[in-house]
This record gives structure tokens, sequence and C-alpha cells, in this order.
């Protein structure tokens, strides 16, 4: 056995404290609240396609749950030459 | 007037079955009169930790369709008279765990006992909430370890929501039990400790069980540890916990490990 590993003191539980105390507060939440992230990503996502084809693999979603402010990161592949989606006004014409 | 508790935690593993049959007992061993019931339907562990494994002729499933009548199912403790066991079954499916049966069966039990000591299953299935539906009070089983903290987070949830109690708008009480629990660890920050878990879930502590050879021993044997080593550190939580559901008040201790000369020896030098 690594004998600093021994003498060093290993305190994993403060950690463990915060990461619960992090979780439990948007577990709470249940329902609506819980919800509203996926919805604003789906809703998010139709817009785009509105304009632009999306890949759907090509998108990367990140999700990071903290304390007080929670942020969705939505990262959309564009190629150089974005295939746009016919604006409606131009498709009636 | 009879009280029902459940002894429930959402995980798997963390004393539920032996904490069941631990308070029980100890309640049994103070005068009142206890069944244990087992909700575990396909697996049943309390008639084994009970030590009641070959006595079992009916079940609570046979009870629920009429094969028969309750008194057959129930088993009386060999140790403690006032003492019973209500086995769950083995072999049928959760679903003949029905709501109206369930119901009578615990109507029925309220008039011969003090106590109806509910044993739910892990997870939030039908067992679990057919177990905790008709509590009066909730003991929650936790060890102090981040996934069994979550869980009980949510049954507390559950607790507050789904149970006849919480549909009322009556409060359900809830407690605390803390089990697998190393005084060492916790000091030395390996190990949540009791205040982490207690301001986390929010709800009175009612006994620190310490993580101990005596309960694995006990489960062993077929007897509660408060039956099989009543001077433990382990049944002397569980028996502070009876006297806690009793209305009685004082201080909960926590229990310290005793080592011998040896583990004192190394057990220090661990900790520097």
């Amino acid at each position: 056995m690594n004998l600093m590993a021994m003498f060093r003191r290993q305190r994993s539980a403060p950690v463990a404290r915060e990461r619960l105390q992090v979780l439990l507060a948007h577990e709470r939440m249940a329902g609506s609240h819980s919800e509203l992230l996926n919805q604003l990503r789906e809703e998010i996502l139709e817009v785009i396609a509105k304009h632009i084809k999306v890949d759907r693999e090509k998108v990367n979603i990140k999700l990071d749950r903290g304390a007080d402010v929670s942020t969705l990161e939505i990262d959309v592949e564009m190629p150089a030459a974005i295939p746009l989606v016919r604006a409606r006004g131009a498709a009636a014409a | 007037m009879a009280k029902v508790l459940v002894v429930t935690s959402g995980k798997g593993g963390v004393g539920k079955t032996t904490s069941t049959a631990a308070l029980g007992a100890a309640l049994a061993q103070a005068g009142e009169n206890v069944v244990v019931v087992d909700f575990d339907v396909g697996l049943r562990n309390l008639d084994l930790v009970m030590g009641a494994e070959r006595r079992v002729v009916y079940d609570m499933i046979n009870v629920i369709q009429g094969d028969a009548k309750l008194a057959q199912a129930l088993i009386r403790d060999k140790r403690v008279d006032n003492l019973s066991l209500l086995p769950a079954s083995q072999t049928r499916d959760k679903d003949a765990l029905t709501n109206e049966g369930v119901a009578k069966i615990i109507e029925q039990l309220r008039e011969k006992f003090d106590w109806i000591i509910c044993d739910s299953p892990a997870g939030i299935e039908k067992g679990a909430m057919m177990a905790m539906r008709y509590a009066d009070i909730a003991v929650v089983v936790t060890n102090p370890e981040v996934s069994s903290v979550r869980d009980s987070d949510r049954i507390i949830g559950m607790l507050d929501s789904k149970t006849l109690k919480a549909e009322r708008d009556e409060r359900m009480e809830k407690h605390l039990l803390l089990t697998r629990f190393d005084a060492g660890r916790a000091a030395r920050g390996e190990m949540l400790k009791t205040e982490d878990v207690l301001e986390i879930l929010s709800i009175p502590l009612l006994a620190i069980v310490p993580e101990s050879v005596d309960v694995l021993n006990a489960s062993n044997l077929g007897s509660p540890v408060t039956l099989n080593n009543p001077t433990s550190a382990a049944a002397k939580a569980y028996f502070d916990a009876a006297r806690r559901l009793r209305g009685e008040q004082f201080e909960v201790s926590v229990p310290m490990q005793r080592k011998g000369f040896m583990g004192r020896l190394f057990g220090r030098r661990a900790v520097a």
C-alpha cells in the first residue's frame, strides 16, 4: 500500500453531502418543474428545425444542475453550406 | 389503539427486514402485542430472519383470496409469546395484493394487536406501496451512503402523498433509523455523518444502529438481535427505538465500536 495514501486523510463525506443536497433539491421539485428542461430542449430544437435541417445525431445537449443555477446547453452543428429549410412564404410563391 | 408501522427505505439491502424483526421483538419484549407482516411477495425473508421458515403453512395472499383464515396464517413466535408473524407468499404474484384485501387484513389485525409492523419490499412497486398505504407511522431505514439517502428522500415524498393518511390530509409520523453506521469512519470524514443525513432528510432520528457482526449472527441464527444478543450495541439501539416509539423521550446515543487491544492499536494508527 502506498504509504502516503495511508496517511493522507480521505474526506469524501463532505462531497457526498454536497452532491446529495444539490440532487435532492432538484428531485423534490417533482412534476412540472423537472419536465421543464426537457420541454425547453424539444421546443428549442423545433424552432431551429424550422430554419435549418438539423441532424439529430449532431445535436449535443448538456445539462448541468447546480445548487442555484442550472444550465441547458444546446450545441447544434451547422455545416458550412447550410441546408436551409425553405421559408413558408417562399415555398408558397 | 393499535398502530400500523411501516418499515421502508426504497433501496434494498439497508436492513429493513432485520430492523422489522428487531423492532418487532423489542416492542414485544416490552410487553406489547406485536405482529410483523411481510409484504415482499415472491421474495419473502422475514420468516427466515425470525426463524419461522419451517413453520409457514399459509400466507397473506391465502388469506386475501379466502383460502385460509387470518388466525391460521399467523405464526406465533416460540420465544416471545406476544409476537406473531404473517408471512408473505413465496409463489404468488404481487398483483394478488389487492387494496381491499390488504385493508381488510390490516383492519382485522388492528383488533388483535397493539402494533402491526409492515416490512416493505425494496423499490417503489406495488408491494412497497401496499406496505405503506395503511400506515400511521413510518420508520425510514437509511444507510449513511449517497444512494440510500436519495432513495429515502423519494420514499419520504411518497409517504407524504401516496398513503391513506396523506389522502385524508393527516400527518404521517416519520422516523429515521440510521443503520450500518460506523462512528469511526464518520469521524474520519469517510462516511456521511448523522447530522448530514438528518439535515438532508429532515425527519426525526429514531436510533443509530451500528454496523455489527451481532446483526449478521442474529440473522444467521434466525433470531432477532434483541433476543439473540440483548446486550449488544445493535440490540440496545433497537430497544431504544422501541422505547421512543412507545412515547418515551430521551437523547439518541451514538454507538461506539468496542475494540480489542489489537484493534485499538491498529485502529489508531490508521486514523493518524
